[in-house]
Formats: structure tokens, C-alpha cells, sequence
């Protein structure tokens, strides 16, 4: 044996060491991710919870719900999971606490470090044929895909927040509403707002250690407050509403500030 | 004098449709949808929802039914009258649920499979996902597509109409919309007078319906090109603008020169269709 071959199996011997336990890549295992909704540092709380954002207006949200699609998982050596394309749409409602768990099943064995999404539907996905958009896709769906799509402007709408605030001037059955609906995937036959949004989350030095008999759950924040202030300052008062607009691009790019990595079970 | 030969001419693209030439199709069999040979290949993909004559039926059956709208007064066919050539005759803007004024004049609805795009403003770009607007507008059928999928389950003959298109009585979201578009693909006008004549077919023009011919397509087929008389895009033609909320193609794009923009409809049928333009402000050729 020449000494280089005798120094890898040795640093083999290291690597493994290293390891918290030994796996075959070949096993599959399952891994959750869970949506965890708050609003600043506070639980969201549908109806009765009352925040303010950075402009100093009171707020009050009755509707939360979002689209997560196209995960992919990587691993601490680099090894990607790319979630079958039909089988990766997730819509997130916080009023229906089943939504808020994503569990993914048939994942590679493997000790995983980053996730990354799409915060919406891609735009192929908006373009395909009514078969291809079953599930939570589904616009026939009350519960699911009805409240989530233009019918006039043929598109899903990615995130959907409505609530009360005493600051907006958006009167509605005697109450002070706002809602944003924010959508638009980049036109079909000509270009317009491209809405879609992309998220990568690193685990720091954390790992979710999927197995053949381990599926780990990996909790993810989800901040709305940073919808008013996730870098740019949306003010109810100024913008009560908002749906396929070209202001919709603001409350875009702060909502990809809401998702932060918080903590992994590897239970 | 001119003016008359294009009223001439376009009279020659006058023709009733939408009835599968029955001798061709059996129970089961994909209807032979034959594009025209003097039209181009259609936009849609007919492999994806292949017509059949049950599918076809079922399709009609849901466009005459009332039950797509909230109280079960308004059906497709409301809006989209056969003997107008599927548009809504005498109103200007079409008329929908609770005698509700919408905010356009209705489109016919003819030889969609060539349809790029949809409504006056291109919103929809496939005919599958175009009923759902209409059925779920609050000023036309004011109804949720969930709920009209829900009220067909419980119906006592639509699942069997559904079984023998689909082959199970299952009633899906992707189902429903193909089957309307099966109807609403048949819904061709390709045998006018002027067809014949393009084809061949032994159809000779008088010299006026020829001059006609000659001055349209010198100033208005720039516009109304092609076998289906127009050319897909979407222009502001100068009318005055009337409602100043409807900015056309602008609400789809975004794009401030797409304001008051509204598509080149098609010429086909057009003695049918009045009255004229996205709001139906013109009465008459």
C-alpha cells in the first residue's frame, strides 16, 4: 500500500469519526418543514392579536396564507434534493394549523443545511394546462386554490394578507380594512410585474439529520411585520390596498425578509 | 360608395356554426375537428382534451345551464346568443345577474381553437381557464367556481353526463373547463360566402363583393388580417374614452402605453355581432 492510499483510508477513518452516525445515501427518509407565523416578536393570532408596524399604525390581520413551491434541500457536502415538480406546492394558511407542517418524503439520506423555495407559484406553473393544477393548485377548490387566483388576469396570487386598522381609510361593513394581495408571475405574452420571489435559508452550524428512521423538522419564522417593514415602509394609511399593482413589487420584496431559520428537531 | 363595398364584402364572412357534422361522429369517438384548409394551424392543443361527441354534449349542456350562476338565471348562452353569433344583441354593455351592467360588450365566441388570448383585454391566454372570469364576475354570473362544481355533484344527471365524457362520474375543476371548451372549440365559422371563394368551392363573387374585397384589404386588413380577420393584437383605434376606469389592455400589462388598448376583434359574423366596439357604443355597420 503506498503511503498516499494509506493516508486517505486514514482520513476516511477521520471523516467518519466526525460523522454523528454512519448512513447509506441510498436510504430515504422524510423531513418536515414548519411554517411558525409570528408578527414581530409576537404569535400571530388571527382577529384577536394587535400589532403595530413601523409607521406607527395599529393592526389587527384576519387573513394569512402563502404559497411555498419548488423546495430544494442541500446537504452539508453539497449533495442536492429537488422536490418532484408536481408534488412541490404548499400553500401555508394560518387559519388551518395542518398547513403550517410541510413534510417531504423519499428524501436521500444526508445531513441538511439549507433549504430554498419559491415564496409563490412559478411562472410555467401559471401557464399550464387545469389538470396540472390539482392539490392546493386547484381553482375549484374553496378551501385552497379559489381564494388564491385572478380570474380576469389568468395567475395565482403568491400572498394574501387582509386585516383591520384604525389608520386605514378603506371603509368596508363599518370597518377599517386593508389587504394586500400580491401575484403576477411576468406576463404571458407580454412582459409585466414578476412578483415571484425566491428564498434560500441556511441552517448555521446546525444540521437536519434525515434517515432511514429519522425525520427531523426544521422550524422556520414567519414574520409578517415585515410586510410593513421588511425594508421598504409600507403605511396602511398610505397604501389601504393593494393587488395587481406595480406598488405590489415593495410589499414583494419585503416579504422575503419574513422567512428566518430558526431551529431544527432531530428527534 | 366604398363604405357600402366593405359593408358588401364583410357580409360575405356571415355564417352560422357550432353543430358537429353529425354523420362523422360516433358515441366515444374523438370528433374530427378539422381546422379549415384556408386557416392556419389552430392555437390550441386539441391532444390535451381531445373532442368527443359526450364531451362535446356535456360542454353544451353546461353552457345552456343556468346553474354556473349564483340564482340559476344566467347561463353562458345568455351572454352569448346563437342568432347573434354568441354575443349579447341589443346592449351595449352586456348584461349579466340581478339585469347588472358589466363593463363590455360581449364577444362572440368563434373559432376559439385559433384564440391566443381572451376577453378585450387578453387577461385569460387559454380557453380552458376563460369561464371561470364570467362565472365568478359579481356583475355576470356572481357565482364561485367551487360552488358550481358542487351543485353538478349533487345534480341528479350531470355526473352520468360526466361519466360517459370521462369515463368516471368524478366532477374536477380540469373536467368541467375542458368540457366547456369542447363546445365552445366546435364553434366554428369557416363557410361563409368569402370562404367558399378563398377554397375554391365553385363560389363566384359579383364585382361589387370583389371592390369590396379589394378596398378592405387595402385599409383594414392591416388591422383585420388573415383568414380570421384579425391579427391578435390590441390597439387604441381613437374612439373618445368612454369609461375612463376601463383602461384596457393597460390593467393586464401594466405598461402605460397599453392604456385604452383593446383587442382587433374578428370580422367574422360581424352583421351579427353589433352593437360595436369593447363598450358597444357604435349600433351599427
Amino acid at each position: 500500500m503506498s503511503f498516499f492510499a494509506l493516508l486517505s483510508v486514514l482520513l476516511a477513518f477521520t471523516a467518519c469519526d466526525e460523522n454523528q452516525e454512519e448512513f447509506n445515501i441510498n436510504d430515504k427518509g422524510s423531513i418536515t418543514l414548519e411554517f411558525d407565523n409570528i408578527v414581530g416578536g409576537q404569535d400571530l393570532q388571527l382577529d384577536k392579536g394587535a400589532y403595530t408596524n413601523a409607521s406607527g399604525e395599529q393592526f389587527s390581520i384576519n387573513l394569512f396564507q402563502y404559497y411555498i413551491s419548488n423546495i430544494k434541500l442541500k446537504t452539508e457536502d453539497g449533495r442536492e434534493y429537488i422536490v418532484p415538480q408536481d408534488e412541490s406546492y404548499f400553500l401555508v394558511r394560518e387559519h388551518e394549523a395542518s398547513s403550517h407542517e410541510i413534510t417531504l418524503n423519499n428524501v436521500p439520506a444526508g445531513n441538511y443545511t439549507e433549504v430554498s423555495f419559491v415564496i409563490g407559484v412559478d411562472s410555467l406553473r401559471n401557464t399550464m394546462d387545469p389538470s396540472k393544477r390539482t392539490g392546493v393548485l386547484d381553482i375549484g377548490d374553496e378551501a385552497t386554490g379559489k381564494g388564491m387566483y385572478w380570474s380576469w388576469n389568468s395567475g395565482y396570487i403568491f400572498v394574501r394578507i387582509e386585516g383591520t386598522s384604525p389608520q386605514s381609510p378603506q371603509v368596508e361593513n363599518g370597518q377599517n380594512i386593508f389587504f394586500y394581495h400580491v401575484g403576477g408571475f411576468g406576463g404571458y405574452s407580454a412582459p409585466t410585474i414578476n412578483n415571484i420571489r425566491n428564498k434560500t435559508l441556511t441552517f448555521g452550524k446546525d444540521a437536519a439529520e434525515v434517515r432511514k428512521d429519522k425525520a427531523p423538522s426544521v422550524h422556520i419564522l414567519v414574520d409578517a411585520m415585515k410586510i410593513f417593514d421588511g425594508g421598504n415602509t409600507i403605511s396602511i394609511a398610505a397604501n389601504p390596498f393593494s393587488h395587481f399593482t406595480t406598488f405590489s413589487a415593495k410589499i414583494a420584496d419585503n416579504y422575503v425578509s419574513m422567512f428566518t431559520y430558526d431551529h431544527v428537531h432531530n428527534d | 360608395m366604398s363604405k357600402m363595398m366593405i359593408h358588401t364584402f364583410i357580409l360575405l364572412l356571415l355564417v352560422f356554426a357550432c353543430q358537429p357534422n353529425e354523420d362523422v361522429i360516433n358515441s366515444g369517438d374523438i370528433v374530427a375537428f378539422k381546422a379549415p384548409s384556408n386557416f392556419p394551424q389552430p392555437a390550441y392543443d386539441l391532444s390535451k382534451n381531445p373532442i368527443t361527441k359526450e364531451g362535446f354534449e356535456l360542454g353544451r349542456a353546461l353552457f345552456y345551464d343556468g346553474i354556473l350562476s349564483r340564482d340559476g338565471t344566467i347561463s353562458c348562452g345568455f351572454c352569448h346568443q346563437q342568432q347573434s353569433a354568441f354575443t349579447q344583441h341589443a346592449h351595449t354593455l352586456s348584461h349579466g345577474i340581478d339585469d347588472k351592467i358589466t363593463m363590455r360588450n360581449a364577444l362572440p365566441i368563434q373559432n376559439l381553437a385559433w384564440q391566443k388570448e381572451f376577453f378585450w383585454d387578453g387577461g385569460v391566454f387559454h380557453l380552458d381557464f376563460f369561464a371561470v372570469e364570467p362565472i365568478q364576475n359579481e356583475n355576470e354570473m356572481d357565482e364561485s367556481l367551487p360552488n358550481v362544481l358542487e351543485k353538478l355533484r349533487n345534480h341528479k344527471t350531470y355526473p352520468k353526463l360526466f361519466e360517459a365524457a370521462f369515463g368516471t362520474p368524478d366532477i374536477t375543476t380540469d373536467r368541467f373547463l375542458k368540457a366547456l371548451s369542447q363546445f365552445q372549440l366546435m364553434c366554428i365559422s369557416s363557410d361563409s360566402k368569402y370562404d367558399k371563394y378563398i377554397r375554391k368551392e365553385g363560389v363566384i363573387l359579383t364585382s361589387e363583393e370583389l371592390s369590396g374585397m379589394e378596398i378592405f384589404q387595402q385599409k383594414c386588413a392591416s388591422c383585420h388580417n388573415g383568414e380570421l380577420f384579425t391579427d391578435f393584437s390590441y390597439r387604441n383605434n381613437g374612439l373618445t374614452i368612454g369609461n375612463p376606469n376601463d383602461t384596457g389592455r393597460e390593467r393586464i400589462t401594466l405598461n402605460e402605453n397599453d392604456k385604452f388598448k383593446f383587442k382587433v376583434p374578428s370580422l367574422r359574423n360581424v352583421e351579427l355581432t353589433r352593437p360595436y366596439m369593447h363598450d358597444g357604443r357604435i349600433l351599427t355597420l
